[in-house]
Formats: structure tokens, sequence, C-alpha cells
């Protein structure tokens, strides 16, 4: 007899039932399954209305993220081997609003992507014909970490402010405006401070540090954050002391 | 006023990858006053472009020339690609990965600052920009990011597109679903682009996504556009067993080894050289992607590879390139091996057999990415322009989405720019569409024994079958008639979920009806060409025939399930058929 393991899956169909409720689903334990692998046999085998995303199965498109065991987690990096004998507990993401079973609505993370205005800004444009920026690999090493993120959403999940404070702008976006403040191409600290800055934005981070435990590519948003908390404060006291600062 | 309401567009791109998104911004710089929309069934950094790793090819170095990388494109391609068209790809390639470079996708560097390059299979110099083994990734966030800035673009994330709407002979929209809502939406377009990747889905063991069953391409062939080239289906040599996750030919390309059971470098029995300690281009592990996944199934054949639990594989060494470089050069084949296959490949050999990659052939399209039918372009995989032929050149297929999506954007804007007036009553199409969906999914009738992934079980069973690396005029008959049988089946399905909420049941029978047809049209190719060329290797027909088939195969969908195929002549310019020659 195949070794089995029980998975406890958060359901919610909106239009069938007020509230969300528990299933449990009997799945092979195979060696080699990630997490996702025995959601997928569910849906083939068991149970055709069991909803989730996913697409690459490889760690890399940021589709897959649940709470496992009430923690975020990658499903397709997740082996299923790693929570025999189970039972194994599959929720979807914290602190995101359900659209239905484990399918999470994301619009309002999508804004706070946008909100670090994660792209090249320039004083003045260059042109094609200038040929390449010169970057170094030291320089590029600047930012390389901040530029792996795969807007997975875990570390939203992970981060108790997100829950208290709906507004923060969260961990990803804020590694992402330092993806791109640290590159040497960029010139638009200063706009992203603005935004960054303000209200929901760095200062509302307690420095719990969960983000970067759980983030599948070691981005390290929390380290992220207390650099631009560090730059932050500088150009907050330079704008008190020395107000012309900027202005010339 | 816009005579169908906020969700009228000039220009639609059906498809957020690295075609779609580029497609996207080309149209906004070109043209700020028209209104464009990005549509897709996954919010555009999840699209597969994501997954792409080894890099992009553009000739920037100064023993590079476009003559060069126009060779290694066309001898790669086994003669079949469109002269014209490559010799516009290599031109504007390094035009538009200078464009990425400024949008702020991290390139590898020289110690000087300068965009490094790397070897790749199949090529004469190295010429292949990458960022670590993430291109695709970098260059998808690259995109993406950057399209955020420009407000004109629009986006419909997570809509499933059912069907072009195609009245009076013109593209005018499509009819899709918004998968939060169940919503069946028709969006209006003066100009829509079928940027939504291939479909390795088809087949069972492959490097593709989820996301990627065929769904452009199916709905074009529906519409009436041929589907060019479909017999041409590359695999890629490495993929780790079971899960058909991508080893990129980078790793070769850094000096890994391919080894058979006995340790054997077996690629130098093969026509492909002489082995070398060292990577020597356009040789042995560097020779092309189609002539190596050969190889393994010979050496199969000769008992010489190793049996697994997921099937026959042999070893890519790394050892002994070292930590230090694996780590600099390819990162994530290290994280990936460690992950997936619990190995590391600084220490291990990794296990690895070829698996289904690309698809060479797709939506027919001429030079600027336009269909036949008026209004209706294409880019990116589910295109064929064609600059692959039988056998696509590793990197060029990042390349490929860029200047293609650049040139299909351009192209449907200007057409767009005409303001043609839309017909009459295109939105009764949608209630029409409704019951369609009504009477193909959710017949009362249905039989309660077939299920989606019953049918999808048996498609991958048939296709490996039958239309794998090698093909027999039996193999394939056995698997049309499959493939036939299945699309009946499926007709008779009766889904279990009946909510309006997010209903991937729905999609995967979509999804499944869509790839069931592209593989009709694969199938059907394939049977016809007898010759064998590039990556379509026929057991009974082992020859290339230029005579006959140095000709695009076109399949057009028949009402009766066998596609009509009609041949149109490659155009060649300046390098006229020759053997293809690796390893000297």
């Amino acid at each position: 007899m195949e070794q089995t393991i029980t998975l406890q899956v958060q359901r919610y169909i909106p239009e069938q039932y007020p509230e969300p409720y528990f299933q449990s689903y009997e799945v092979p334990l195979r060696k080699k399954w990630v997490i996702l692998d025995a959601l997928n046999y569910i849906k083939d085998e068991i149970d055709g209305t069991l909803t989730y995303r996913w697409s690459c199965r490889m760690g890399v498109c940021g589709s897959c993220g649940m709470m496992v065991n009430d923690r975020p987690a990658l499903t397709c990096a997740t082996f299923l081997e790693e929570y025999a004998p189970g039972p194994v507990r599959i929720t979807p993401l914290d602190y995101f609003g359900i659209i239905r079973d484990l399918v999470v609505n994301t619009d309002d993370f999508m804004g706070k992507l946008k909100r670090a205005q994660p792209w090249l800004i320039t004083d003045e444009a260059k042109p094609l014909s200038e040929g390449a920026y010169k970057q170094t690999p030291q320089e590029k090493a600047e930012y390389e970490q901040y530029s792996m993120c795969i807007n997975c959403m875990l570390c939203y999940s992970a981060c108790p402010v997100v829950g208290l404070e709906p507004d923060f702008v969260g961990p990803a976006a804020i590694a992402l405006a330092q993806r791109y403040n640290y590159d040497s191409r960029d010139e638009g600290e200063d706009q992203r401070n603005e935004e960054l800055t303000g209200e929901g934005g760095i200062y509302s981070c307690t420095l719990v540090g969960e983000c970067s435990e759980v983030c599948p590519k070691a981005v390290d948003p929390a380290g992220a954050i207390q650099r631009y908390k560090a730059t932050g404060a500088v150009e907050w006291w330079q704008s008190v002391l020395m107000p012309w600062k900027g202005k010339s | 006023m816009a005579r169908y309401g906020p969700k009228e567009h000039d220009v639609l791109i059906v498809g957020g990858g690295a075609a779609g998104l580029r497609a996207s911004i080309a149209i906004t710089e070109n043209h700020p006053e028209l209104s464009v929309a990005v549509i897709s069934k996954v919010y555009p950094m999840r699209s597969h472009t994501v997954s792409a790793e080894g890099g992009a090819a553009a000739v920037i170095k100064d023993d590079d020339s476009l003559d060069d990388h126009a060779y290694d494109t066309i001898s790669g391609a086994d003669w079949l690609c469109d002269q014209d068209a490559v010799e516009a790809f290599v031109k504007e390639a390094p035009e538009e990965l200078l464009q990425l470079e400024h949008w702020g996708c991290p390139w590898n560097r020289e110690e000087d600052g300068n965009i490094a390059v790397r070897s790749f299979g199949g090529m004469k110099i190295k010429r292949t920009w990458f960022a670590a083994d993430k291109t695709g990734f970098h260059l998808l966030h690259t995109l993406f990011q950057t399209s955020m800035k420009y407000d004109p673009i629009q986006r419909y994330d997570e809509f499933f597109v059912t069907r072009l709407v195609v009245e009076d002979g013109r593209c005018q929209g499509v009819i899709a679903i918004e998968l939060a809502t169940g919503k069946l939406e028709f969006i209006a377009a003066r100009s829509v682009i079928l940027c939504t990747g291939g479909c390795g889905k088809i087949f069972p063991f492959t490097t593709n996504a989820n996301i990627k069953s065929g769904d452009g391409m199916a709905l074009a062939y529906r519409a009436g556009v041929p589907l060019k080239d479909m017999e041409f289906v590359q695999y890629h040599p490495t993929g780790l067993p079971f899960t058909g996750i991508l080893i990129t030919e980078a790793a070769r390309a850094e000096g890994g080894f391919l080894l058979n059971k006995e340790g054997y470098r077996y690629l130098q029995d093969y026509d492909l050289g002489e082995p070398k300690p060292y990577p020597v281009l356009r040789s042995m592990e560097l020779g092309p992607r189609d002539r190596l996944s050969q190889a393994f199934e010979k050496e199969k054949e000769k008992g010489r590879t190793i049996e697994g639990p997921y099937g026959d594989y042999v070893h890519l060494d790394l050892k002994h390139l070292g930590e230090r470089k694996i780590d600099e050069k390819i990162p994530f084949v290290r994280e990936l091996c460690r992950k997936y296959e619990n190995l590391d490949p600084a220490k291990e050999m990794i296990p690895v057999r070829p698996v289904v990659h690309y698809v060479m052939g797709g939506v027919h399209t001429d030079i600027n990415g336009a269909t036949p039918i008026e209004g209706l372009y294409s880019a990116g995989e589910a295109a064929c322009v064609s600059i692959n032929g039988a056998n696509r050149l590793g990197s060029n297929s990042l390349t490929e989405c860029l200047v293609f999506g650049a040139r299909a954007g351009k192209a449907a804007a200007e057409y767009a720019a005409g303001k043609k007036k839309f017909s009459d009553g295109l939105e009764k199409i949608v209630s029409d569409e409704g019951k369609r969906i009504e009477r193909m999914f959710f017949s009362e009738h249905g039989d309660q024994s077939e299920s989606i992934a019953g049918i999808r079980k048996e498609m991958h069973q048939a296709m490996e079958d039958g239309a794998g690396i090698y093909r027999t005029e039996d193999s394939l008959k056995s698997s049309e008639k499959t493939i036939k049988e299945l699309q009946e089946r499926l007709h008779r399905i009766s889904i279990q979920d009946h909510s309006y909420t997010f209903n991937t049941e729905l999609t995967s029978a979509f999804e499944l009806s869509y790839m069931l047809d592209v593989a009709e049209a694969i199938i059907r190719s394939a049977l016809q060409r007898t010759e064998s060329r590039g990556s379509h290797q026929r057991k009974d027909y082992p020859e290339r025939d230029d005579e006959q088939f140095l000709s695009h195969s076109l399949a057009y969908q028949t009402g009766d399930g066998t596609p009509r195929v009609e041949y149109q002549p490659v155009t060649i310019t300046r390098w006229p058929p020759g053997e293809r020659k690796y390893g000297q």
C-alpha cells in the first residue's frame, strides 16, 4: 500500500458558502513531490473545483505562494515529505482578501509595486546611439540582491505591520525601490524618497525581520528597509539643518 | 465617444510576456494618442518568459558580425527560415538589447563595465548577453516595471480569452472571461496582437510552465489563420528527470560535459567534433539542440543511457568548473539542482534527459507580425515569422520576442491609427459565446466518466509516442486517430465546478481544447513532411529533401478534424542551402 498524507485545505466559494471552511483530502506521499504536486493531484483525481494559482513549478514565476501550516511558502518549492506524517494545513496567504479557495486578491499589492516607481529614472534620457551605460560588476553587485524579487508576496503575509496597517507599502515594494536606488544608472532616489518616507512608507516598519526569513530568493527586504531608513533619516536631518541642500 | 464603451481600444495585446510587453511600449512610445491594452490570463510577471535562463543573442563585440549571427541562425534552422526575416532580426537585435539596458536590465558585465557575452550552442562566436542564468526573469521584470511608467498602457490581468472577434474580414477584438467574477466580456480593438507563447504543455515532459497551452495559436487557427511549420518541436537536451526543469545550455557553454553511463562523452560519436577539455564553439556539447537530443535517443537505443524511475537519462558533469564559477555564472542551476534534485552540481553529476522546450512553428505572420487576417498580428513564440525554421538557435528566442514584439506593435499601431469603424452589433457575440460555453463544457447530459485530467493524459501519451524526437508514418497516424477521438470526447465533458468565481476547471477545459487543436496541426504537418530536417526526424524518410520540402507548411483548420496543409517557399537571400557542419 502506498503511503498517504492528509491535506486540510481551506475552501471558500463566495456564491455557495458565506464563510471559509476546511476540506480534507488524502493524497499519496510520494518522494520528490512538492506541496503543489499534491494540490494538482487533488484537482486532477479527486476534486476539480479546488482553486489555486500556479504556473512555472520551478520557483521563479511567483504564483503559488500559500500558507503551509501557517507559514508563508512557495508550494512548488516545498517538499511534501517534510510534513510527514501530516496532516498539512494549506490556507491562502495571510492579510490578503480571498477571491476563492487559495486565490487571494493581489490588486492592492500591484498598486504598492507601482508606488515604488520601479523603473530607471534619469535627469536626461540617454540616446541609444550613445551605447550602453558602463556598470562594473561591483556596481552591479550593489543592487543585484534586491533585483531578485519574484513578487511572490510571502513577505507581506509574514509581516505583522501589513496586517495592522493596510496602507503600509510593504517589504517587496521597498526592496524594489532600493533595487533602482542603488543602480549606478539611476537618478530617481529623491523622487522615490518622497513617496516612501511618507504615510505608509518605511517608517511603518517595526523591524520584525520575518520578511527576510520567508523570502525564497534571499532578497532580504528587511536589510533593504534598514538601509533605506539610514538614508531617509540623514535626508530628513539634512532638510531641517541644511534647507538649501538640493535646491542649488 | 467610444462605440463599445470603456472596453474599446485601438490596439489590444493578448499575453503579457516579453513580446507582449515590448509591443505595448513600442505602441505607446510611437503613438501616444492610441489607446493600448494588455490582456493576460496571468499577471504579466508570471508569464513564461520568466523561466528563460541562458541569455539573449545580439552582435555587439568587434570580433562578431551580423552575417555570422545570420549564418548561425540559418544553419541552425536547417535552412528552413526566411532569410529576409533573419537579416532584419540580426540587424535590430543589438538595439533591442541595448534598449533593455537603458531600461535597467541587469546584464552581466566585464570588469571594465562593458556588456559581457557568453557562448551558446550552435554559435561560432560568443554573442549571448546574459543576466547570470536568470535572463528571462530579469528581462521580463525590467519590461513589466518599465511598462508601469506608461499610464496609457491599460491592463486586463487574469482575463482568459475564449475567442477572437472577426467580422467583415477584420479582427475587431476578443471575448474574454474575467476570472475573478466569471463575467464574459467583449473587448473591442481595432487591432489585436497575439503574444501568448508556445504550446509545450501538449507534451508530457516539458520545460514549459502550466500556462503554455497554445491559446493564441488555437484562437488564430480557429479564426482561419494557418499555423506554420508546426511539425518542428524543439527538445532541449538537458532537462531534469521527473520535473522537466531546464538546466540551461549556459551550463555547457561554461564547460559542462555530457556523459553516458560509461562516463564517456558520447557526442563525439555523432559527427559533432572531437572532445576537448574546454568548450569549443559549434562543437560537442555546444552543438545545436536538435542534434544533441537525437544523439541521446541513439545512445538510448544502444543501451548506453542510465535507467531511472522517470525514464532514461545521462549525466551533465559540471564538477570540474568549481564552486566559484558555478556561483558566478550559473547560480540558478545550482539552486534548482539543490532544491529539486537534492544534489550539488559542484560535487555531483546532474541527471538530464531531452525535454520539450520550444515550438518553432506558430501563427503564420509576415516580417511585421501581420497575419493573413486584417487587424490580427502575432509575435514571440506564438508566432512563426519565421527565423527559427526547423530548429531554433539557443538564445534567439528572447531577442525574437523583443525585435518582433516591437515590429508587430508598430505595425498594429499604424493599422489602428487608420481608425476604421467597428462593425455593427459586435456586442451580441458575447451572448452567443456564453451559450457556446454552456453547450461545450456544462452539458446536462455530460459523460461523468470523462475528466479533463484523463483526456489530457491520453493526449500526452499520444504526442510522446507518435510525435516525439523520432517519428514514423505509423506512429503519427495512430496519434492522429487518438487526438480526433479525444476532441470528440472533450465535447462530452461536464465540468463539476459551476462557480463563476475564478473557475480554473473551466479554463483548464478551454486550454485542453486549444492544445488538442494545436496537436492536430503538429501531427498532420509532420505526417505530410516526408523528409527529415532539423528537429523533425522521420525514421521512414531519414534524408533532407530540398527539392520538395524547402518550404513552410501551412496548416488550415477544416471542419472535419483533419487540417489541410499547403506549402510556401522559403525565402533565400544570400545563404543557399548547404550541409550543417558542426565540430570543425
